[in-house]
């Protein structure tokens, strides 16, 4: 067994992969499948203040090698999620989970994450200020360097917890942004988030999506987020959680080369519910096989060139 | 664990009616369906492509085997159309809440083209059950026209077409109101517009099943989430895809 243990702030993980949000639920869902202790930890579904429905159906569409999603930040609200989504999670469950937050305005994001950051089960927060979906749904705060950093920064004054900020992979220069929340005080990055995409109808013309646009996800996104991250974790001091389109445990090993401290493993969990405890399984392989003791060897292996 | 994961073999394949076909799968994992109305989840093959799984209807159930009736619409029924026998299939199966109240004195079940399989089933458990059944499925036209005989062999049935090629002239519905059904509980399934009218005419008593676009079918994505009036909203794929149809909020 190689060692895949990884400890970032707030996660002490027996192995760096992790369920990404919004592709998990509140992890309970998966529990009909296997047992999700095997997980280094589970980033929850977006949580904001006050409950929201999310966008109107249709919510998917399909494209090559990949998802476009418009949910639109459903969830029940954060009173909710601590009361009831993360009790029903508690017996299943031991180690510590990333709530993630979502918001429109940073009192929203400062409050739900002062309300978050206390509860027991949470070992980090990763704040979305990424979501394409919502209008005035975060990314207004991923597109501009000095918002981010503005609500980075109010969300650690409250914070008792580690703060982890997700990027968005929607922006001119993604170095720019990881650099303003390092300065603001993230303990953190989690990237990338979504690319936005839209797909048609050809007989009607119209967008098979209701909310027009969506994000897109998938395998056919990797190699841009292996760039992304690839860039930014030789940028900061802080780690990177790499994530977007991977799909097995070569994928999780090249991210890790590009830079990342651990992996997050987004929309495969939906085509594949087994996906995360088959790359847990692939990982220790791959490194047995290359004679790797130890999973630190290869994190930002690609820097040297 | 009470959802599976794994591989099913093609065991029969045969086309219905132009389009339609009617496929037989054998595994362990038919053990896992819990209800008639619950549905099952396909990836269509091993590749990046079609990325997602094809949920669809269980038309019929026993401990190792599952029918399947599909219509060839795209590009994901169009390749498991072409499969053969002897192939297999990744199925994720247990999937969703399925049909309740299976007990009652008499029943109508109400099946619109593609949304007659799970009826199939379903009339079966009844009549064992000991309720009184009736069928009535609705088709466009003679030629789209399929399983007649089978619910015939279990039940009274009335087929209904919009261009009146076979059995009455209209819909499921116009049939529903120019007869006098025993009807303590109806079950329904097919196209929106159907289970919305039936919602419309008869808000107590119904059971709809309803369809959706999903991300993953076990209720992760939150992509098939729908508001219904008991609840914020409901997942088609697990709090679903049968809704009562006192519940259901027409274009909602």
């Amino acid at each position: 067994m190689a060692n895949l243990r990884v400890k970032l702030p707030g996660l002490d993980m027996k192995n760096p992969v992790i369920p990404a949000s919004g592709t998990f639920g509140f992890g309970y869902e998966f529990a009909k499948f296997y047992d999700i202790n095997v997980l280094g930890s589970m980033m929850l579904k977006g949580t904001t203040l006050e409950p929201r429905y999310g966008n109107p159906l249709p919510r998917i569409a399909e494209g090559p090698s990949g998802m476009l999603n418009a949910i639109g930040l459903q969830n029940p609200g954060v009173e909710a999620v601590m009361n009831e989504e993360l009790e029903k999670l508690r017996p299943l469950y031991t180690d510590k989970v990333i709530a993630n937050i979502g918001g429109s305005a940073i009192d929203d994001y400062v409050e739900t994450a002062k309300r978050l950051s206390t509860h027991d089960m949470v070992g980090a927060l990763e704040l979305n200020i990424s979501c394409p979906n919502v209008h005035c749904g975060g990314i207004q705060f991923g597109t501009n360097p000095e918002m981010a950093a503005e609500v980075t920064k109010a969300v650690k004054a409250v914070s008792q917890k580690p703060v982890y900020v997700k990027l968005s992979p929607n922006v001119t220069d993604i170095v720019a942004m990881a650099k303003a929340v390092e300065a603001a005080g993230a303990d953190g990055i989690t990237m990338i988030n979504t690319l936005v995409g839209m797909r048609f109808d050809i007989k009607t013309g119209k967008p098979i999506i209701a909310n027009k646009t969506g994000g897109y996800s998938g395998p056919a996104i990797f190699p841009v987020a292996l760039r992304m991250v690839y860039q930014v974790s030789q940028a900061v001091q802080i780690p990177v959680i790499g994530m977007g389109g991977i799909a097995s445990g070569k994928d999780a090993i090249e991210m890790m080369i590009a830079g990342a401290s651990a992996v997050a493993i987004g929309c495969q969990n939906l085509v594949d519910p087994y996906a995360c405890p088959k790359i847990i399984d692939e990982m220790n392989d791959i490194l047995e096989q290359m004679g790797i003791e130890d999973i630190h060897a290869i994190i930002g292996k690609s820097h040297q060139y | 664990m009470t959802n599976y994961q794994g591989n099913m073999t093609i065991v029969s394949k045969r086309e219905l009616v132009k389009d339609v076909y009617e496929m037989i799968l054998e595994g362990d994992g038919a053990s896992y369906i819990r209800a008639p109305g619950q549905f099952i989840n396909i990836k269509i093959n091993d590749s990046l492509q079609p990325y997602l799984r094809r949920p669809m209807s269980i038309c019929d159930y026993d401990e190792n085997h599952i029918t399947l009736i599909f219509r060839v619409v795209g590009e994901g029924t169009k390749i498991l159309a072409a499969k053969h026998i002897g192939e297999q299939l990744d199925c994720l199966i247990g999937l969703g809440n399925g049909f309740v109240d299976l007990d009652k004195k008499s029943a109508v079940v109400i099946g619109g083209g593609l949304g007659v399989p799970p009826m199939y089933k379903l009339a079966k458990e009844l009549v064992k059950n000991g309720t009184k059944v009736t069928a009535i499925l609705g088709f466009n036209s003679v030629s789209d026209v399929f399983y007649k005989e089978k619910f015939e062999q279990i039940c009274p049935t009335y087929i209904a077409t919009m261009d009146g090629s076979i059995g009455y002239k209209g819909t499921v519905v116009d049939v529903l109101e120019n007869h006098q059904l025993e009807m303590e509980v109806y079950y329904s399934c097919g196209p929106e517009k159907m289970l919305d009218a039936l919602a419309l005419k008869y808000p107590e008593n119904g059971y709809l099943s309803f369809e959706a676009r999903m991300g993953c079918g076990f209720g992760a994505c939150m992509g098939c989430s729908c508001k219904v009036k008991t609840k914020p909203y409901k997942r088609i794929c697990v709090e679903g895809p049968v809704l009562l149809s006192s519940e259901v909020i027409v274009n909602g």
